[in-house]
């Protein structure tokens, strides 16, 4: 459990620290804090989105573990000692991923506020299911929510993601 | 280098064939902004941030009309962090709206609130958490008055007025009469009448609305969500007595539009004020519900239509009549009502045509300018009774369309000039890859029905979204010194359906350059020339041609400085500049030298090279009232195609295949118009089978959130979508370039519903074509073939 700090009005703080993108990260939040607005009001991780911050659309998935999370339904609290991977981590400094690849090749998004998201719910079904049917890859999207593309080029890109052909 | 051509010698004649491929447009060509958005990387109007940044909110209605008593921000003034706290007397109160005859809204609410959510005061604090508390700490006292929910019965004698100017309610009343209805009804073989019902949809953008506002001395900035940067500009320098030189409009990253962020927020007002009377830069949101309640998403309406026919279906005249469901102010509402006549006889010929309609005024979220504005569901209920009339007659519905489709070079009823329409195409090629006459020759399988429509949309409205003599498009390209890299400015909007890639490929093709070497500046007022934005599917054919012109500028004087140094006489056309390389066309053996070099020795003689180009709408449209609205420089046209299963125990709905033909014009990038065919039939298929905001008995809205509002996921959507583009040029628009973004959406909820009444043969009439209400017409028609 994180270390607690009371300021004089007796209001609790906590000490958290993660992993975020391989770098270790401290932070003091209060106990409501949600992990979405500390990665991008504190951290500047902006890449994040936030649609509903009900935990409905997506748009804040990360990776916990190499799990896709909400992070509008995670407290900082809760991440305490946790390693997380952002739309940040993905790329390294010269190179792409290859999701992220394929979704720009097969125009995978177009105002691309789902894109963060959608592109990391596709890296963690494909680390878990390397060859995933498209059902799969329909079903590991099913909460990410995007209101531009209808999903028909989105499912294209993963399924090319995965090395399987698929025509443009 | 990618330019074909070829000498040949024919005689004693030396002649060069030169192919003239094109070599940045009509390629699928990555996206611009695709890096930036794919990595995180990009920013929206909500991940900016500045130094000594305050958040801000307003305060809402939580009733759907009141009288506003008293308001006391005391309480609320004096908890720590908060900075600012408004209300009606700390702002403007010119009342603003699309057009003047109906300015009917306010930053703050004066007198009364119309509607739940209706905007009543503002706070800007430290954080968003002290704004929530400052808000619960403003005391507001209202006399509850009683509402108007039902726009069905708004018209009614002694119904409460939700605006005092708009007598019985009625916020619009359109009456349009063109040839002889009535005789047309007299001549024809069969008369048929249907009502149909829509819904209230929200376009829903995953982006939330948001914007920093930063007022400093006698400067206003604003950083929003908007569609529309120059109408931004234009409405918060008159709302705030500025000139439009001190109101600057920077677009971030835009999450999604479709229309929902054309007309101002309010935000921005408040934010404005806000950070005037603070000092500091003033970030407002609206959440998730406060987006669903600002709305201006689709109009819901009562559809009545009679249509005349001859023996074979041929349409001799039609008459409409539509109720819409405005809400409390009218917004861009005006032009949807009259949007909602004017189109129907955009795709089949007929010569009476009689529009009668009503935009009702209701304590209700405002309606405005959702995706194909105005035009779907009136095109799904004539879809609907068209099929209606087929079915009456022994028609097969292809056959009905086929025989009443506008053919190019015509005129419509309404005095819409059309050029290129490819809509029999269209149809003979969805009935190709539907099977459609062999399904409708064997039979489909118990449960199982097909269903087709059709639908055209404007390229571009031919008058702007408010009066004034302004062209309709420009632009300026500005070539680096060095020749590597030139920027587009442009006021053009990039909501994500793509404009600012392929307005970069259109001006590299025109200026003989690379379009990976091309860099935008969209949205900013202060560097870039007039352009009224994305709304009404104009900026490929507007925009357009303003990026064709400035390229063409720059590349004649890059030929001219390319003459110079090459020792050649730039006459007769004969130099040119391809893909970035400029050579003779009838001294092949001339060294090429490139746009580069030409580009940095016009800089070094000439100094900095610019283009500009501008694009101005030939008049169009007749005289009658409300012609203006529907005209367009062109229009496109689609067909789509459902098959769909319905288990006739549940009224549950699969639909099997989705085919959509679109006739386009030519095609600029292939795949960034299939992504806007996939998103409109995907917002199609949404208000089709789920989409409605739903209300309890005092007007609040009880499916506020991504979750209560089911718009289709991943595994909603039917994975054989196939969807093709027709090979078809417009002679007006840069390239033969026509819209598809718009257009898609308005088959859509016509052929799901065709297809299911194919199934089941019952009449379903009322939108969404959810289970239940398709359950209920098939008890209906159960109970009828019973008697
Ligand atoms: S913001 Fe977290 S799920 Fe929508
Ligand atoms: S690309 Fe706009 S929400 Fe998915």
């Amino acid at each position: 459990m994180a270390n607690v700090l009371t300021d004089k009005e007796g209001k609790k703080r906590y000490l958290v620290s993660f992993t975020i993108n391989g770098d270790e990260h401290q932070g003091l939040v209060k106990a409501n804090t949600l992990f979405v607005n500390f990665i991008r009001d504190e951290l500047d991780l902006t890449g994040t989105k936030r649609g509903c911050e009900l935990g409905d659309c997506g748009s804040c998935t990360v990776l916990m573990e190499g799990k896709p999370v909400n992070a509008c339904l995670l407290l900082a609290v809760e991440a305490d000692g946790h390693s997380f991977t952002t739309i940040e981590g993905l790329a390294t400094t010269n190179k792409l991923d290859l999701v992220q690849e394929k979704f720009i090749e097969y125009g995978a998004f177009q105002c691309g506020y789902c894109a963060p998201g959608m592109i990391l719910s596709a890296k963690a079904l494909l680390n878990s299911n390397p060859k995933p049917t498209e059902h799969e890859v329909r079903e590991a999207i099913s909460g990410n929510l995007c209101r531009c593309t209808g999903y028909v080029n989105v499912v294209k890109a993963i399924l090319a993601a995965s090395g399987q052909e698929v025509e443009h | 280098m990618s330019i074909k051509h070829q000498m040949s010698i024919e005689g004693n004649d030396l002649r060069l064939d030169f192919d003239k491929e094109y070599t940045q447009i009509g390629k699928s060509v990555p996206r611009i902004d695709g890096v930036e958005k794919a990595t995180g990387a990009g920013k929206y109007a909500g991940d900016l941030k500045f130094p000594n940044m305050l958040y801000g909110k307003i305060l809402y209605s939580p009733h759907a009309h009141a009288k506003i008593l008293s308001i006391d921000t005391s309480e609320a003034e004096k908890i720590p962090g908060v900075k600012a706290v408004l209300t009606s007397k700390d702002v403007p109160d010119m009342k603003y709206g699309i057009s003047p005859a109906r300015w009917d809204e306010n930053i703050f609410c004066i007198d009364k609130a119309r509607y739940v959510g209706d905007k009543i005061a503002g706070v800007a604090c430290i954080d968003e958490e002290t704004c929530y508390k400052a808000m619960k700490a403003i005391k507001v006292e209202y006399e509850v008055l009683p509402t108007v929910l039902d726009y069905r019965h708004a018209m009614d004698e002694g119904m409460p007025l939700v605006h005092d100017n708009y007598p019985r309610n009625i916020n619009t009343e359109i009456h349009q009469d063109f040839g002889d209805v009535e005789q047309a009804f007299k001549d024809a073989y069969h008369v048929r009448e249907d009502v149909f019902t829509g819904t209230r949809a929200y376009q829903n953008p995953i982006e939330r609305h948001s914007n920093v506002c930063i007022w400093k001395d006698d400067k206003l900035t604003i950083y929003p969500s908007s569609q529309s940067p120059h109408y931004f500009q234009y409405y918060v320098a008159r709302e705030f007595g500025l000139k439009m030189g001190q109101v600057r409009i920077v677009l971030p990253l835009i999450g999604g539009g479709f229309g929902g962020k054309l007309e101002p927020s309010g935000l921005e007002f408040v934010g404005s004020v806000l950070s005037k009377v603070t000092g500091r830069p003033v970030m407002m949101s609206y959440d998730r519900l406060e987006m669903f309640q600002h709305n201006r998403g689709r109009h819901q309406g009562t559809y009545r239509i009679k249509t005349g026919v001859d023996k074979n279906g041929k349409i001799l005249g039609c008459h409409t009549y539509f109720l819409l469901d405005g809400g409390a102010y009218t917004g861009l509402g005006i032009a949807t009502a009259y949007y909602s006549g004017a189109l129907l006889p955009l795709t089949y010929e007929f010569d009476n045509y009689k529009f009668d309609g009503y935009r009702i005024a209701t304590n209700l979220p405002a309606c405005g300018a959702h995706r194909g504005h105005g035009a779907p569901q009136p095109k799904y209920a004539f879809e609907s009774h068209l099929d209606n009339i087929a079915k009456d007659l022994g028609i097969d519905p292809l056959d009905i369309r086929l025989i009443n489709a506008r053919k190019p070079n015509t005129t419509t009823v309404n005095g819409f000039g059309i050029q290129s329409c490819e809509l029999t195409a269209c149809l003979d090629r969805i009935a190709e890859l539907s099977d459609w006459r062999e399904k409708k020759k064997k039979g489909l399988p118990q449960g199982r029905g097909i269903g087709i429509a059709t639908g055209s949309f404007v390229s571009g409205a031919g008058y702007p979204i408010y009066r004034n003599d302004w062209p309709s498009a420009s632009c300026m390209i500005r070539v680096n010194e060095d020749g590597t890299s030139a920027t587009l400015y442009s006021m053009s909007a990039d909501l994500g359906q793509g404009s600012s890639t392929i307005l970069c490929q259109m001006a590299a093709e025109a200026m003989g350059y690379k379009y990976e070497n091309m860099k935008i500046v969209c949205g900013d007022t202060e560097t870039a020339p007039l352009d009224f934005g994305a709304y009404a599917s104009r900026q490929t054919l507007f925009s357009g041609w303003a990026a064709k012109r400035a390229g063409e500028k720059i590349k004649k004087d890059i030929l001219e400085t390319a003459a110079f140094m090459m020792g050649l006489p730039n006459e007769d056309m004969d130099l040119d500049c391809v893909d970035g390389v400029i050579f003779s066309k009838s001294r092949p053996k001339v060294k090429v030298t490139t746009f580069e070099e030409a580009a940095a020795r016009y800089f070094k003689l000439k100094g900095p090279l610019v283009g500009t180009g501008v694009y101005t709408v030939h008049r169009t449209g007749g005289y009658h009232k409300g012609a203006p609205v529907g005209t367009s420089p062109a229009y496109s046209f689609g067909v789509q195609a459902a098959e769909m299963e319905v288990d006739e125990e549940t009224g549950k709905l699969t639909c099997l295949n989705f085919w959509d033909v679109h006739d386009c014009g030519q095609v600029i990038n292939p795949t960034l118009v299939k992504g806007q065919i996939h998103g409109a039939l995907y917002m199609g298929i949404g208000e089709s089978i789920f989409e409605q905001v739903q209300f309890d008995d005092k007007g609040k809205i009880v499916n506020g959130s991504m979750g209560g509002y089911l718009m289709p996921t991943a595994l909603d959507m039917p994975s054989n979508v196939i969807n093709e583009t027709v090979e078809s040029y417009e002679p007006v628009a840069p390239w033969g370039v026509k819209e598809c973004g718009e257009g898609s959406t308005n088959p859509t909820m016509g052929a799901f519903r065709n297809a299911i009444a194919d199934a089941v043969g019952a009449n379903v009439t009322s939108l969404p074509l959810n289970p239940e209400h398709v359950w209920r017409a098939i008890q209906e028609k159960k109970a009828k073939d019973k008697k």
